[in-house]
């Protein structure tokens, strides 16, 4: 494979290939699809490792997030500052974790941070109302929400305090169902449906 | 953070490049070659996957379905997939036994010959058979009227059973035809049985293990329950839908319990006579059903005698007589069900429960109506009196060749069915939906958009594979036809489905349909092997006509080939299917099942106390990490018994 492109040097693209789960055309996919949400932000160039930030709205209208209840805080939680406004650093890493190739732990330990809103580390119940309303589009009345979270906290809580932490979260989402199933979606775009939108560029 | 046992550790995340160079080179090559060469085989293992999947039929079409119209639905569709490859393979089975011998004889291809033995011990009179195929100048419409009804030109052709009536044919083997005959039919029923039970053990097995963790219903529906995959916005609202319903279903489940748990004595014993007064009114119902069908079978047979050729009036007239049961039998179908689901509201169920018993009515009576018209029919063919039978054993006057007219009913019903499904589609739904949505009058709205009920289609189709698993034997082309069925209805259901249906307001899971379907299958098989049981063994093969006419019954070809095996061999079968062998196989079956249900609830004894042992060790890894963050506080006693509890742990 020829070194034909210009846009990373061969360290930066060896050194996301061992922290992505990622091969070298994915990557450089992904950073194509990154900068057509913004071309005339996102140089041609990164080399020189430039600090080019996308804001959140560009990232949440793109096809596999617009859709999802949850597209805020996953952008929350993967960008630098914590205010949904991503790096190409923070893309890749997002992308990685979602993708079909993550491990279930690693998985679980962003779903934790995920449904994690006021980030203390805890899912409270407050936590669990929000995720339930986003969930069911504030569909159910309130004691349904409410009733649904002292269940939630009631199955999954084992030492008692009232909230969950990560202990217990990834305790309860490993066993899950749903989450266990080998087609399952959670947390799975694959990498074949973020090509199907790519213009790819000739011969990389 | 700990995140397990993985090769992907945190010191990526956040992504330190500066420290990439200062990382052991040499482990990390060794590490990389590992991990690109196990991407490898797993990019290859999908290509294979991804190149295959292309082979399976309609693979586009029903993930489509599953896109807009959620997994309910679209299990559905796989079920009807997996119909029309079941009667596929059931006709191949057939065709190459069969069908394919005897046509490679009549028409004298490969030389082969055939062999006639005349029947032996057997009255002349019962030999006398002759259907009259058309001959002469006929109206065209009576070439329609016997497509129809399978009388006529198409009595005599190799759909039905009394072209197969030769005994033995010779290609450079001597191919025993009537051995072979029966052979096929057991082997279709038996692999239409081993591949529907290899199917729902997955399904079983999934229902087992979702409901023997409902402690974690909630928490597995509110965070992992989102699908990701989800990029369309008409599929975003149906999840959402589905999410928020099944989130309500289980609440409302739960406060129903409550309130079940807390009824009187009086309040117990009322509704438990209501429930006893409904269950007698269905079964007066049902009741009704059949004695109707039973009386409109008879009353059919007995007048779609062959009249004069030449009035047309009285033709259709004939072909609509001869049609009577079908429609009678798809009115009960209709009619049934309505009045369950309306009855099943009187008798206070939870939701999940009402369901299934809907259903398992439904199925019932949809089975049991097949049932009764074949339990008619053989009481007209048996049906002795003034010695019609005597001869032969069944009543040869008006039916010389019995099993071609079970084979004919079978076929009208399989065209009925066709028929009625398609005439609905297109004289019912599409009109409804212009209906709805060009006449803004209250009645028209509150009417509404169909909705696409999925239990009601599932046993329309049911039904119609115990037809042909039941009609098989009697005519062998007819899983071919059963095939063509099902591939058109699928086009067009789907078409109903994306172009009259309005998304379902209450979204089914899919795991619990298939099983579910898969089961119902299973009743429709079962029930089919008790009139195939009867013909076969019970009543006399007719003698004028098909491969047994030189044995008593069609059993009777096998104990007669055994016979036919070298010396140890027939005492070893016969000894095998006495009672000296059956009863002690039958006892030590008990004592093997005795001991399975044993260790099983041994092992669910195990589960409990490996769920209790968990929570106690969560309990004491909270300590031990208070313990190691605070050690002044190693004076204070907080917990005195799990103290104890935690030393034994850890030193064991």
């Amino acid at each position: 494979m020829g070194n034909k492109q210009t846009i990373f040097t061969q360290e930066q693209l060896d050194a996301y290939q061992d922290c992505t789960f990622f091969t070298r055309k994915e990557i450089l996919r992904l950073f194509y699809r990154y900068r057509d949400l913004a071309p005339q932000l996102v140089p041609l160039d990164y080399s020189d490792k430039p600090a080019v930030t996308l804001p959140y709205e560009l990232i949440g209208s793109m096809p596999e997030l617009k859709d999802n209840p949850f597209r805020q805080r996953i952008a929350e939680v993967f960008s630098e500052h914590g205010d949904g406004n991503m790096t190409l650093d923070d893309f890749l890493d997002m992308f990685s974790v979602l993708s079909e190739m993550a491990p279930r732990d690693l998985k679980a330990y962003y779903a934790f941070k995920i449904y994690d809103f006021n980030n203390d580390d805890y899912i409270c119940k407050s936590d669990l109302e929000k995720t339930v309303n986003k969930l069911t589009r504030n569909e159910l009345t309130p004691e349904e929400v409410s009733l649904v979270c002292e269940k939630v906290i009631y199955e999954a809580d084992v030492d008692n305090d009232g909230k969950l932490s990560l202990a217990d979260f990834q305790h309860m989402i490993i066993r899950a169902p749903d989450f266990l199933r080998p087609h399952s979606c959670w947390a799975q775009l694959h990498a074949e449906d973020l090509y199907s939108l790519i213009v790819t560029p000739t011969d990389i | 953070v700990e995140t397990g046992n993985t090769e992907h550790t945190w010191q990526c995340i956040p992504w330190a490049h500066e420290d990439f160079q200062q990382a052991d080179t040499e482990n990390l090559s060794r590490w990389k070659w590992r991990r690109t060469s196990s991407k490898s085989f797993k990019k290859a293992l999908s290509e294979v996957k991804g190149l295959s999947s292309y082979l399976v039929l309609w693979r586009h079409d029903i993930h489509s379905i599953e896109g807009k119209f959620g997994t309910g639905i679209q299990s559905y569709f796989s079920f009807l997939r997996f119909l029309v490859l079941l009667n596929f393979i059931i006709f191949i089975l057939m065709f190459s036994v069969v069908i394919l011998p005897t046509i490679m004889y009549k028409y004298g291809i490969f030389n082969s010959t055939s062999a006639y033995i005349s029947p032996k011990n057997i009255e002349d009179v019962c030999t006398i058979y002759e259907p009259s195929g058309n001959k002469g100048l006929v109206y065209f419409f009576t070439y329609l009227k016997d497509l129809l009804s399978g009388t006529g030109f198409l009595e005599v052709t190799s759909l039905f059973y009394g072209y197969y009536s030769i005994d033995a044919t010779w290609l450079s083997v001597k191919y025993n035809l009537p051995l072979a005959y029966l052979l096929a039919t057991f082997i279709y029923l038996a692999l239409s049985f081993i591949w529907i039970i290899k199917r729902s053990v997955e399904g079983f097995k999934q229902n087992l293990v979702h409901d023997a963790d409902p402690f974690q219903s909630y928490s597995n529906k509110v965070f992992a329950g989102w699908d990701f995959c989800i990029t369309d916005p008409s599929a975003a609202r149906l999840k959402h839908r589905s999410l928020q319903y099944e989130i309500q279903t289980d609440l409302q489940e739960e406060k129903l319990k409550q309130k079940i748990a807390e009824r009187t004595m009086e309040e117990k014993l009322r509704i438990y006579s209501l429930r006893i007064f409904i269950n007698i009114i269905v079964i007066a119902i049902l009741s009704g059903c059949f004695y109707s069908i039973y009386r409109v079978t008879a009353f059919s047979q007995e007048n779609s005698s062959v009249s004069i050729r030449n009035d047309t009036r009285t033709e259709l007239v004939n072909l609509l007589v001869q049609y009577l049961p079908s429609m009678v039998i798809t009115l009960a179908n209709f009619i049934g069900p309505l009045i369950f689901s309306f009855l099943i509201g009187f008798e206070d169920y939870t939701p999940a429960f009402e369901i299934k018993l809907t259903l398992l009515r439904c199925v019932f009576v949809r089975l049991a109506n097949i049932g009764v018209l074949l339990f008619s029919l053989w009481s007209q063919i048996s049906s002795c009196g003034s010695d019609k039978c005597k001869p032969c054993g069944y009543n040869y006057k008006l039916y010389p060749c019995w099993e071609s007219d079970v084979g004919q009913e079978m076929y009208k019903l399989m065209i009925f069915d066709f028929i009625i499904i398609i005439a609905v589609a297109l004289f019912v739904d599409f009109p409804r939906k212009l209906l709805v949505t060009h006449c803004s009058c209250k009645l028209v709205q509150w009417f509404g958009y169909r909705e696409f009920v999925i239990s009601d289609n599932v046993l329309e189709i049911i039904y119609g594979q115990t037809i042909c698993w039941i009609g098989t034997f009697f005519s062998p082309f007819l899983p071919a036809i059963a095939t063509i069925k099902y591939f058109i209805i699928f086009y067009v259901k789907k078409i109903v489905l994306i172009h009259t249906c309005k998304p379902a307001a209450r979204p089914v899971r899919a795991s619990s349909s298939n099983f579910f379907f898969l089961v119902v299958l299973l009743i429709g098989l079962l029930l089919a092997f008790v009139p195939l049981g009867v013909s076969i063994a019970h009543i006399p093969s007719s003698k004028a006509c098909g491969p047994f006419r030189n044995f008593n019954t069609s059993w009777e070809v096998i104990p007669v080939t055994v016979l036919g095996f070298p010396t140890p061999l027939p005492q070893i079968v016969f000894g095998m299917a006495s009672e000296a062998f059956a009863v002690p196989f039958f006892v030590i079956l008990c004592i093997i099942m005795f001991c399975v249900i044993a260790l099983a609830q041994a092992h669910k004894r195990v589960i409990e106390q490996l769920r209790e042992q968990l929570v106690l060790m969560s309990r004491d890894k909270i300590f031990l990490s208070r313990k190691i963050a605070e050690p002044e506080e190693l004076d204070f006693i907080k917990f005195p018994e799990q103290q104890d509890n935690s030393r034994s742990i850890c030193s064991s």
